[in-house]
């Protein structure tokens, strides 16, 4: 693991908030140099600290209203149950994200959908019709911030 | 509106934002000069918002990520706003969501071990206000985690 120093923090903070800041805008703003703003945001980035950018998209502007959580609960478990259930999970569009946890449930899916009736579409013809699908429970999301962590 | 283009730019943008202009404006079938006008329109009308660096807290360091579910005493008029303005002053929390379900709040956090994590539990999480019911998932795997939209 590498040693990150304030000013590192300082980069990741502001890179946090926009990604597409150039190495030359950072520096100025960070008191360094273009090239030294350019090395540190490599090393970040080589490091695999900085893991990837993310697109931001007003969900609702594209139409998509409808934020859901579901808590999945596997009825049958066993090695291949869980890969064929992930593989098929992973593909279906409206899934956004895919976790794997221990505690009430086994994963957590991010569904995005047009509007409730849609979310209901997805539900019962993707979702409930996945390989190894025991409960489920859902949870509507009304809101959303992100932190920017122990920076 | 979006037309079938500007969903297209989209959808490229997405699976991978840091990709030359003259690639994107090939993978979507059009010229850079009409791309770059149709990335400032979006942009303009706020579909398109910025990029964010996402960064692994793994690779960081932290190596404990925990969901908490939690219920809040709705007796208590202000029991939202003072939950989640506490939970802003928590620096290891990542994310805060609020829902319509079962669930009221959930808080993503990390840590750096187990050890950690206990401490920012009893010292931090849960003298949080107006908690009637907390419960925690610890994360296993992410097997799905762009966040894209299928737009």
């Amino acid at each position: 693991m590498i040693a990150l120093d304030s000013t590192d923090h300082a980069l990741l903070r502001a890179l946090q908030q926009d990604a597409t800041q150039s190495a030359g805008a950072l520096g100025r703003a960070l008191g360094l140099s273009q090239p030294a703003a350019w090395r540190r945001i490599r090393r970040l980035e080589e490091s695999g600290i900085i893991a990837r950018r993310r697109v931001v998209l007003d969900a609702e502007r594209l139409g998509f209203g409808v934020t859901v959580f579901l808590g999945v609960k596997l009825a049958t478990k066993g090695r291949v149950s869980l890969e064929d259930f992930e593989r098929a999970v992973t593909a279906i569009p409206e899934v956004q994200t895919v976790e794997h946890i221990l505690g009430l449930y086994d994963y957590r899916l991010r569904v995005v959908a047009r509007d409730i009736a849609d979310f209901e579409r997805v539900l019962r013809r993707r979702v409930m019709t996945l390989p190894g699908v025991g409960s489920v429970e859902a949870n509507v999301l009304l809101s959303e911030e992100r932190r920017p962590g122990p920076l | 509106m979006l037309d079938d283009l500007d969903r297209r730019i989209l959808r490229h943008l997405q699976a991978d934002p840091s990709r030359p202009a003259a690639d994107l404006a090939e993978a979507a079938g059009t010229t850079p000069a009409v791309l770059s006008r149709r990335l400032a329109r979006m942009t303009e009308t706020a579909v398109l918002k910025g990029q964010e660096a996402v960064i692994d807290w793994r690779a960081l360091g932290f190596s404990v990520e925990v969901s908490l579910r939690v219920t809040l005493d709705k007796t208590n008029p202000r029991a939202f706003d003072e939950f989640i303005a506490a939970a802003r002053e928590v620096p290891e929390v990542l994310e805060i969501q609020t829902f319509l379900g079962r669930v009221d709040v959930r808080l993503s956090v990390i840590a750096r071990d187990i050890t950690h994590y206990q401490h920012i539990w009893r010292e931090r999480l849960l003298t949080l206000p107006h908690i009637a019911d907390i419960e925690a998932l610890m994360h296993v795997a992410r097997i799905k985690s762009k966040e894209g939209l299928p737009v």
